[in-house]
């Protein structure tokens, strides 16, 4: 109780709150749940308007027929499952995804501990300019990138053919373009896991490596029984979140190929749009962008409840 | 009413006072009233009206359909406000989808090609504005009759901004050149003159060879093959010529058949005749691909010798656009229209309907023609005799060719199907992606078909 009725602090009650009147008002004013509540307010109205709201609303337009006049169940589910077009989509957001985040959290890792490395003096320096890509908004590296790309003036390609190789189309060739939308969600999102991983390395103590090193550990044994076992938390987030940001991309597909060539470039996020906003069947769309809601929602959950395991038996 | 309730009204009316506050009240409502509820067209009308409209990207073009819409407005009082909204990121779509789903935003909004379709449960008949511009100017385009005629009820106003076909725009000094073909010849800047053996002999046969010869020239043509309108746009005109139907108007799906089959060979060696980038191109590709000097011609607007006669006057002076080939079952051009829709929940729909028609009448049409350098595309054909088509240079007479004349017939990817299923055969472009699987893929053509019929199979969900 002593958490949720003590004063705000000792002076509060010597200054009192005459102004109000009421002793219950004043009370109610001085639990720290309340501030704290009213203080969230602002954020709490933004996310059930702007987030939970919108969610709920699209499972609610994503069970309904094409005209939005009959609620219909899941039949919009079981018509995309029967797409061939949409099982492809499925197979290429899984590829986009788990290739774009382990390819992050590799070079993430790696340049974490290069950088870890560093003399604090150049630390900085480097922390900084490695967060450039994720500091640009992504529709407009995405832009940048696309430029490099350009199916007819691409930048590469000028390079390649000035050094005498043959050009290589980017984003005419399906696969290509698969390896073209992956390397830039890379690009823009490592950085993110270098910071992450950075932090987690710097909480690692020193005494540890210290201790195995007299117990003659080489770098990789310390590494994998020291820096892993420690970061293994933090890697655990950071994978389920870019993991379900990556899942829901859309900046870079759409901006780059479209989905294209061949529909083989779709990811979930640009296949309801186009299924949504430019042919008009907003449910279909719904239930498309709605898809792997379920899967993520158990990875996320199985992904904390070990974090929170281990976290119980660092405790 | 029993007895008791009568009379306590009535001793709720008696002990009503009309205060000041309720006597300016009631002033002010009966002035609005009187102001804003009878919109009679040409009286004095005060009030206001919103547009969102489709951002026209050749400079200037805006101002003019201000200029007109503030015209409309000062003659009927009536003050007008106009956003214009890109269709980059199809932002103007959003717009028109937010705006729908809300049921409240401006009171006339564009849509571009299928979206009357999409919105049509919250759009206003306009039979009685398209009726009255039928009996002016004659018959309208039939792919805008398709695209906005819902069970017989016009929705949508055809605009003449931002309205378009995309038929050939050809570097004429290349053709001439390399492929031995004048297409100023045939085509010139005055269709009296046409030969008609000559436009019969612009066919997809002649197209393909003079396309392998530009090839070998090291100048090859660029059609888009990606899965935006202009790819989408000139392989439905292409199919439409060669007789390729993929779902009639009653849901039979007709992909299937041998005049497919011969399209798609067709296809085969054309496709082989372009760059090999023109799988990735977006809708500005092909005008990158000419305007670069490297392409000899390409399916689209005249937005491309727009833009090369302010970057590369040069290339600009070379082009001409003219008609599409004629395939067996005729010559088609792929049309895009854009509408006009008064949403139901508009305040002020009368006025809505009264400024439509102005800003449909020949004049305006004809600057609206004219400030585009001839891009817009009025829906009737009677108004194809606009001077800003001959006067446009350079070359003079460039863009005569670009509104449909001779035995041009337009059409759209995704008819003769309902509307609503042609609206998924275009969008989900599955002309274009058939077209890419058998060329670029080297998939088997049976299998191309059955995957276009599962997919066609898909758009027929109700």
């Amino acid at each position: 109780m002593a958490d949720t009725v003590q004063t705000w602090s000792p002076g509060m009650r010597s200054v009192g709150l005459p102004v109000l009147g009421s002793q219950n008002l004043r009370l109610f004013l001085r639990r720290r749940s309340t501030i704290a509540f009213l203080m969230c307010l602002p954020l709490i109205v933004i996310i059930v308007g702007l987030v939970i709201y919108p969610a709920f609303y699209s499972i609610y337009l994503s069970m309904l027929n094409k005209t939005q006049t009959r609620f219909i169940g899941l039949d919009n589910f079981n018509f995309l499952l029967s797409r061939d077009v949409f099982r492809m989509v499925v197979e290429q957001t899984a590829i986009f995804a788990i290739s774009a985040v382990f390819f992050k959290a590799l070079i993430g890792l790696i340049t974490a501990h290069l950088i870890n490395n560093l003399p604090a003096k150049g630390q900085r320096k480097w922390r900084g300019m490695l967060l450039v890509p994720w500091v640009i908004p992504l529709a407009l590296s995405s832009l940048g990138w696309w430029w490099l790309f350009d199916p007819t003036h691409s930048a590469f390609n000028y390079i390649l053919e000035s050094l005498g190789y043959d050009d290589v189309q980017w984003l005419g060739n399906p696969y290509w373009a698969r390896f073209s939308v992956i390397l830039v969600n890379v690009w823009y999102g490592a950085p993110f896991f270098l910071i992450m991983y950075l932090a987690a390395l710097k909480s690692v103590p020193e005494q540890l490596y210290e201790a195995a090193a007299i117990d003659g550990a080489n770098a990789w044994q310390k590494f994998r029984h020291i820096t892993l076992p420690m970061m293994r938390n933090i890697i655990a987030i950071t994978v389920l979140f870019s993991l379900i940001v990556t899942f829901a991309n859309f900046d870079i597909v759409q901006i780059m190929t479209g989905g294209g060539p061949r529909n083989m470039t779709h990811v979930f996020a640009t296949y309801s749009f186009m299924l949504g906003i430019r042919s008009g069947d907003l449910p279909l769309g719904a239930a498309t962008s709605l898809f792997m809601f379920p899967i993520l929602a158990i990875a996320a959950v199985l992904i904390l409840r070990g974090v929170r395991k281990r976290g119980r038996e660092i405790g | 009413m029993t007895d008791s309730r009568l009379h306590s009204r009535s001793r709720e009316v008696s002990q009503s006072k009309v205060s000041r506050r309720n006597l300016l009240k009631s002033a002010a409502l009966g002035s609005a009233a009187v102001i804003a509820a009878p919109y009679v067209k040409g009286a004095y009308a005060a009030g206001s009206l919103s547009l969102g409209v489709w951002d026209h990207w050749v400079p200037g073009a805006n101002n003019t359909l201000t200029k007109l819409c503030n015209e409309w407005g000062a003659k009927n009082n009536c003050q007008v406000t106009i956003d214009y909204i890109t269709s980059q990121g199809e932002k103007d779509k959003l717009t028109a989808a937010a705006e729908a789903q809300a049921g409240t935003g401006h009171d006339i909004m564009s849509h571009r090609d299928w979206n009357i379709r999409i919105h049509q449960e919250v759009l206003e008949p306009l039979d009685d504005v398209v009726g009255k511009l039928i009996a002016q100017y004659g018959p309208i385009s039939p792919v805008a009759e398709y695209l906005a005629k819902i069970k017989g009820t016009w929705r949508g106003l055809p605009t003449t901004t931002g309205s378009q076909v995309k038929p050939c725009c050809s570097r004429f000094d290349l053709y001439q050149q390399h492929a031995g073909i004048d297409v100023r010849d045939i085509f010139p800047a005055d269709e009296s003159k046409w030969d008609k053996a000559k436009v019969d002999n612009w066919n997809w046969d002649t197209y393909l060879t003079s396309a392998q010869k530009l090839q070998q020239a090291g100048f090859p043509v660029g059609l888009a093959m990606g899965q935006t309108s202009d790819a989408v746009d000139w392989t439905g005109a292409l199919f439409n010529s060669f007789g390729v139907v993929m779902v009639d108007g009653k849901d039979n799906i007709k992909i299937d058949s041998d005049e497919t089959r011969t399209a798609l060979e067709y296809m085969k060696k054309l496709m082989a005749a372009n760059p090999p980038e023109v799988y990735a191109w977006d809708d500005a590709g092909n005008n990158r691909w000419l305007i670069s000097g490297k392409g000899s011609g390409i399916m689209n607007p005249p937005s491309a010798w727009a833009v090369a006669k302010r970057d590369h006057p040069e290339v600009a002076a070379q082009c001409w656009t003219h008609p599409m080939p004629r395939g067996p079952k005729g010559r088609f051009v792929g049309q895009l229209p854009q509408f006009y829709g008064v949403w139901s929940f508009s305040k002020n729909k009368v006025a809505a309907k009264d400024l439509l028609l102005y800003i449909s009448q020949k004049d305006s049409v004809a600057q609206l023609v004219q400030a585009s350098s001839g891009y817009d595309l009025p829906s009737f054909k009677t108004m194809y005799d606009l001077p800003t088509w001959q006067t446009v240079e350079p070359p003079l007479g460039t863009v005569y060719g670009y509104p449909p004349r001779g035995d041009e017939q337009t059409s759209i990817a995704g008819a003769p199907a309902r509307s609503e299923v042609g609206a998924q055969i275009y969008n989900q472009a599955i002309n274009t992606v058939m077209v890419a699987k058998f060329t670029q893929g080297n998939e088997k053509l049976d299998d191309v078909i059955k995957w276009a019929e599962n997919e066609l199979e898909g758009t027929l969900r109700v």
